[in-house]
């Protein structure tokens, strides 16, 4: 079965700073089960870039294998997208901003193609401060091969065949956090008022973004017992903060009070704006993140939010010092040595 | 003796034990050698070890050129005791046995046939030096003088070699010369008679140099126009990373500022490795990686993405002994069969087979022009013995005019003035599709790579006929590879025996020595060298044209020999198998007698 989406637009759409309608983020239509918890998160990326004002073209997508590495086609038809092979969106990411790092690169990975295929490629662009957006689309389950647990399905939760998983779920965003991770926020496919804000503030961040996303699987884990449910992640969300997010250009007029609210600076110039929920926590206190993850993961609760961030953050390419064109921009006459030089060497050998 | 004495045609292999800086004197000894203008080729046999085991280092001197490694030693010089009784017998009769007579030679390590020169290395370094440093290195450059007076080098271009080794640490030249007069001067005294091995100086080298083919490669991506290389440590292959990052430190930093027109990227695996080349290509970039067999193992289905995706990829394989682990610091053409048919499903890739340092650095360039043609993996195969030894080699060229050869890729002007861009659509006839770089238009050319099938506007599809299309497309591209890749070697205007030979990279040397040697004995053969897969028509008509050919290689399954009778449709009785397969390079001696055996 094949579904036609179709072209036809209001003509009066609403158009962003560079003159693109929303339409000009969208993708083919989605082949994902109805209510996927992953098809929110697209809809929230291609609001995301309407409202940056990012050029489409200006955006690279890449994937791993699976339902969550199959978005990338439903949103962002403008810019060029890869879907990799299973657990290696990493280093093909890698690869493609070491080439060109003046493109935005979005990662889209599920929680089997990071936690467990992919581990070791995720960890590694994580430790190298690759300059990307990460997502996550955290189901707890393999949706593609009809609901096997994954490595983020917590110890207790029931599939929806009934049998009961038995191993620690892997922590994301604590793990990111060890490794380095400059920006490390959590959020909930179903909660698009806090999604849309994280999603524009990754962007922007300069260095490698993890956003692990709880995304429920409607056909395999949908089901009492989850605790990847909608019903179960409603009930234990627990956020940090009411999130904004304010473009470098607009003036900061937005009100707060003093004491629950942050303004946290971003690379580009745009600002997040938090109002804090949460007592004893400050994003950009590492320490202060990871007491408030592990306090959370005791009491059984979805931390959401911004969870750590360093606006000081470095990329791979300011570490290994790579020059100011893009690598994809150099010529022959900036990288073809001279035949002296060529010379020179051959009368070293002799 | 003087009637039998060796003038520049001999072999001298030192046993020293790894990790103590014999491997720079042996060199400048080499060297040396070369510098008399007499060809040489020395060859390193060491263990995967860091420090404590026996390690070989061979050199044969060979006034008719002859590159190729040769059976027999001459002369030892034995600096490990560990090995010693094995270094005793294979010195050849009437050959010398030279070692340190610090301690007494054994009695049961003497043998009748051969002639023991003693020099009491170890006493005097402890008479000459106090710092243990000092007596461990200088120990090897009194063996170099004790050769050097030995054979007849002339000492004014052994002080050059040393003076050019130690350019960097200038202090450091003169404590090396008088170390290496400290064995002269023994020589002189205790063996003033001339042996039966002699260097003279001849003129045969003209502008020729002297490199490692994993240092020719490197340059190769330097002058290719590489920016990206990411890379995982394996032997044989790290050399080739080392060497362009050597490279580009020289030719591709902004001196002013620092910053580097290249990325070199340490992989956590070699999975890791290609997907970054695989990223770094689809963006635009020229990048590359090297690796060797085990490391092909974990690329594989990386290979078949960029394979069905069709995205450029220059991979290096320095080919070691497998497999598994096998031997992994010694030689082999093992991994042929793997790398011609990469990764699951219907897959096939071009191979490079450079035979030398020169054809090293230009194979490198040719692959990213290949890759970025075809818009498929280009392999290019090297082996522990042309990546890690030094061979004498006709110096690098390049034209400065070149143009990087960047295939079909379409620029935001031509998108602006196209109706509608089909990534996978074979616009030309010739099965390449044309493609375009991220960030290139705002609103066209934009299109999703995957390694899933898809019609051709890049469109997911599951239809047979659609999927059909494009495997044949892909078939087709094939056959335009077949005219683009290198042609054949021939070593004669026109075939005129019924018998033929065919090799390829490492085996040349031997080969065309066999050949040689052969026609000596009135034995004519014709010889073709495969220079890339898939092979073109010259090859099927050389095999034709043929009785009987011999297919010599370095694997026990006879791998290329496979892939001949596989691609061309060849009667396998007519390909006969020439192997050697036991981790060192193969003989010209191993060569004519297999065939002479089975030349019926």
């Amino acid at each position: 079965m094949s579904y036609i989406k179709p072209k036809f637009r209001h003509p009066e759409l609403p158009k962003n700073e560079l003159g693109f309608s929303k339409y000009d983020y969208e993708g083919v239509i989605s082949t994902l089960c109805a209510g996927c918890g992953h098809d929110s998160i697209g809809g929230a990326i291609v609001q995301a870039c309407y409202e940056m004002n990012v050029q489409p073209h200006q955006i690279a997508k890449l994937s791993g294998i699976g339902c969550s590495s199959k978005t990338p086609a439903y949103f962002l038809s403008n810019s060029h997208g890869f879907n990799s092979v299973h657990g290696r969106m990493p280093s093909v990411a890698t690869g493609a901003n070491l080439a060109n790092k003046d493109l935005l690169y979005l990662g889209v990975s599920g929680d089997g193609d990071t936690a467990s295929i992919g581990m070791g490629q995720f960890v590694h662009a994580v430790r190298r401060g690759l300059n990307m957006t990460y997502i996550v689309m955290n189901n707890g389950c393999y949706g593609l091969t009809k609901g096997q647990d994954s490595a983020t399905a917590d110890a207790g939760s029931i599939s929806k065949a009934g049998s009961e998983n038995h191993f620690a779920a892997i922590d994301l965003c604590a793990m990111a956090l060890e490794l380095g991770a400059s920006f490390v926020a959590r959020s909930f496919s179903g909660d698009k008022h806090q999604l849309i804000p994280l999603i524009k503030a990754a962007m922007s961040h300069h260095g490698f973004a993890l956003l692990d996303v709880i995304s429920p699987c409607v056909t395999f884990n949908n089901n009492d017992g989850s605790t990847k449910s909608y019903d179960f992640v409603r009930e234990h969300e627990i956020a940090l903060s009411e999130v904004g997010y304010v473009p470098h250009k607009t003036e900061i007029t937005v009100d707060y009070n003093e004491g629950d609210s942050k303004m946290v600076e971003l690379h580009d110039g745009s600002y997040m704006q938090l109002h804090k929920l949460s007592s004893g926590w400050d994003p950009t206190n590492k320490t202060s993140a990871f007491n408030k993850l592990h306090d959370s993961r005791t009491k059984g609760e979805i931390l959401t939010g911004l969870i750590y961030i360093d606006t000081e953050s470095q990329d791979l390419h300011d570490v290994i010092k790579t020059c100011k064109t893009p690598l994809n921009k150099l010529t022959e006459k900036d990288l073809m040595p001279s035949l002296d030089a060529l010379e020179a060497i051959n009368a070293d050998h002799r | 003796m003087s009637n039998n004495v060796k003038v520049n045609d001999f072999v001298v292999r030192f046993a020293n034990v790894n990790g103590t800086g014999s491997a720079s004197a042996n060199t400048m000894f080499a060297k040396s050698i070369f510098r008399m203008g007499i060809p040489m080729t020395p060859k390193n046999i060491f263990p995967s070890n860091i420090q404590g085991l026996p390690t070989w280092y061979e050199v044969r001197v060979s006034e008719k050129g002859y590159l190729g490694r040769r059976e027999g030693v001459d002369m030892m010089v034995c600096l490990n005791p560990q090995s010693l009784e094995r270094d005793v017998e294979s010195v050849k009769p009437g050959g010398y046995f030279v070692y340190d007579s610090t301690k007494l030679m054994r009695k049961e390590h003497i043998r009748e046939d051969i002639t023991y020169i003693g020099v009491p290395m170890m006493e005097i370094c402890l008479r000459v030096y106090s710092d243990p440093r000092q007596r461990q290195l200088f120990k090897n450059l009194i063996y170099v003088g004790a050769l050097a007076k030995l054979l007849n080098i002339d000492l004014e271009t052994v002080k050059t070699v040393i003076a050019d080794e130690f350019k960097k640490k200038p202090k450091l030249i003169e404590p090396n010369v008088n170390a290496m007069m400290l064995g002269v001067d023994y020589i002189t005294e205790h063996y003033p008679e001339p042996i039966s091995l002699r260097v003279e100086r001849r003129d045969l080298v003209g502008n020729k140099i002297v490199i490692d083919g994993n240092s020719a490669s490197g340059l190769g991506a330097v002058y290719a126009g590489a920016t990206v290389a990411a890379w995982y440590p394996i032997t044989p292959s790290t050399s080739l990373v080392g060497a362009f990052e050597k490279f580009t430190n020289k030719l591709r930093v902004n001196k002013e500022t620092g910053e580097k027109n290249v990325a070199i990227v340490q992989a956590e695996d070699e999975l890791a490795a290609i997907g970054m080349v695989i990223g770094a290509n689809w963006n635009g970039a020229r990048s590359f990686t090297a690796t060797s067999g085990p490391g092909i193992s974990l690329m594989n289905e990386f290979l078949g993405l960029a394979y069905f995706a069709e995205i450029p990829t220059v991979l290096v394989d320095v080919q070691r002994t497998g497999p598994s682990t096998g031997m992994p610091t010694r030689t082999q053409q093992s991994d042929v069969l793997l790398c011609a048919y990469a990764s699951h499903g219907d897959t096939k890739h071009p191979l490079l087979f450079p035979s030398d340092p020169k054809e090293c650095f230009e194979m490198m360039a040719d692959a990213f022009d290949l890759t970025e043609q075809l818009q498929t993996p280009i392999m290019v195969m090297l082996d522990l013995d042309l990546g890690m030894n030094q061979h004498m080699s006709e110096p690098f060229v390049w034209d400065e005019n070149r143009m990087y050869k960047r295939g079909k890729v379409l620029s935001a002007e031509e998108l602006e003035n196209s109706k509608q861009f089909g990534r996978y659509l074979d616009v030309d006839g010739d099965g390449i599709p044309y493609r375009t770089i991220p960030g290139t238009h705002p609103t066209k050319g934009s299109f999703f790579t995957r390694g899933s099938s898809r019609d051709e506007y890049a469109r997911y599809t599951e239809e047979s006929p659609a999927y059909k299309r494009n495997m044949d497309r892909l078939t087709k591209k094939w056959e335009t590879a077949k005219t683009l890749v290198h042609k054949p070697e021939f070593y004669q205007e026109q075939s005129t025996s019924k018998v033929g030979v065919v090799f390829y990279g490492t085996t040349t040397q031997s080969a065309v020595e066999a050949m040689d040697i052969m026609k000596e004995q009135g034995v004519q053969v014709d010889g073709m060298r495969l220079r890339s897969f898939p092979f073109d028509a010259s090859v099927e008509q050389f095999i034709e044209s043929h009785d009987k050919v011999f297919v010599i290689e370095q694997n026990r399954d006879a791998q290329c020999r496979t892939l001949l009778i596989n691609e061309l449709e060849i009667y396998p009785k007519k390909l006969i198998p020439v192997l050697n397969y036991d981790g060192m390079p193969i003989t010209a001696d191993y060569i004519y007698t297999e065939i002479l055996s089975k030349i019926g």
